[in-house]
């Protein structure tokens, strides 16, 4: 547990120093996503602490943006008087979005695990 | 109030300790009241919360960053959070057949309508030109889509809360889309999800579905380069379409 979240700690340390040296638009724990995932693509296999680390990290991502929310809220002052507009875009765009992806995932890509 | 108490309050409204505590119950109350219900994607978790805190410090008179002092510490874990999404992505890479040519269709065509959907839409409902641009990257995760929107002259400050609501409204409708819509392949319900709306989305079909969070967090990374890449060529093709 320690030494996988030292791992993780580690890869997105870098990933900060590559996106700052580099200076890349992309955030620093996005490209240390990216180095861990070079790494595992090129090791045998995906060591079991680490997996079951990542498992109990992401099965509470829903918590993490909680403070990040609360901010929202704190700031809605920001949406003024296009709040309308904004909102409307906003769910609009959603929809149409998820319709979109999901529909061409579903039309080319058969899995193997797919509900029937 | 008693001199006791007084110190005692003022205690509680400046320690980390009374920030992160509420955090924490008012995350386990909505999560409570989400499964209670049967999993009803509206009553999501993260909304719940936010409207709980948001009430407490209304109530209490705690501004947001004395709050933020000591829920940061549960913001934090946002980025190894971010770098652990790796892992499914690996695993989920390590087994796929069948070639990754439908995955960059759908990111293409997905990236490029969260990005052109919320423009267009935005301007028929005759928002400014500055609001506009800031809705336009909404679909990616937080510091991605700021970046962006400085970049082609948005609000970051807007963005931002535009971003987290995406999620949440990502994560409280898409499922009864995608349910209306007749898509089941958990591959395309989680890479839809993941999409449309960055980690809040992922969040909830990690919840749902192994297949779906591998697929949900593949797409929060790969939306993030693509809507990087695609939104500066749009915005200087629309430029020099319109001449300005």
């Amino acid at each position: 547990m320690l030494v996988s979240l030292t791992q993780l700690l580690v890869c997105q340390l870098l990933g900060e120093i590559f996106a700052r040296v580099l200076n890349l638009a992309i955030p620093g724990p996005v490209v240390g996503m990216g180095l861990l995932l070079i790494l595992l693509l090129c090791s045998q296999s995906i060591p079991e602490k680490l997996e079951s680390t990542a498992e109990g990290i992401l099965s509470h991502l829903s918590l993490l943006f909680v403070p990040a929310g609360v901010g929202v809220v704190a700031h809605l002052t920001v949406l003024g008087n296009e709040w309308k507009a904004i909102i409307g875009s906003l769910v609009g765009s959603t929809v149409i979005t998820v319709l979109i992806s999901g529909w061409v995932l579903q039309r080319l890509h058969r899995g193997e695990h797919d509900e029937p | 109030m008693s001199p006791d108490f007084v110190a005692v309050w003022v205690y509680l409204s400046t320690s980390p300790l009374t920030a992160l505590t509420i955090t924490l119950v008012a995350y386990l109350l909505g999560d409570w009241i989400y499964q209670r219900s049967g999993k009803i994607p509206v009553l999501n978790p993260v909304l719940i919360a936010v409207v709980l805190i948001t009430i407490g410090l209304a109530v209490t008179d705690i501004d947001y960053w004395t709050y933020f002092e000591g829920a940061q510490f549960v913001h934090f874990l946002l980025g190894p959070a971010t770098v652990a999404l790796a892992i499914p992505v690996a695993k989920l890479l390590k087994t796929m057949r069948g070639g990754f040519g439908p995955l960059v269709i759908a990111l293409v065509a997905g990236s490029s309508t969260a990005a052109l959907s919320a423009v267009l839409i935005a301007e028929i409902l005759q928002a400014s030109e500055q609001t506009v641009l800031s809705l336009a990257p909404k679909s990616v995760t937080t510091p991605i889509a700021m970046g962006i929107a400085e970049r082609i002259g948005g609000l970051p400050s807007l963005t931002a809360v535009c971003v987290i609501m995406t999620g949440i409204i990502g994560a409280m409708i898409g499922p009864y889309v995608l349910d209306a819509t007749r898509i089941k392949s958990w591959h395309a319900r989680g890479f839809a999800l993941g999409l449309a709306a960055h980690g809040i989305g992922t969040a909830r079909a990690i919840q749902i579905n192994k297949d779906a969070g591998a697929f949900a967090s593949l797409a929060v990374g790969l939306n993030g380069l693509a809507t990087a890449t695609l939104i500066p060529i749009f915005f200087y093709l629309w430029q020099w379409l319109t001449g300005a």
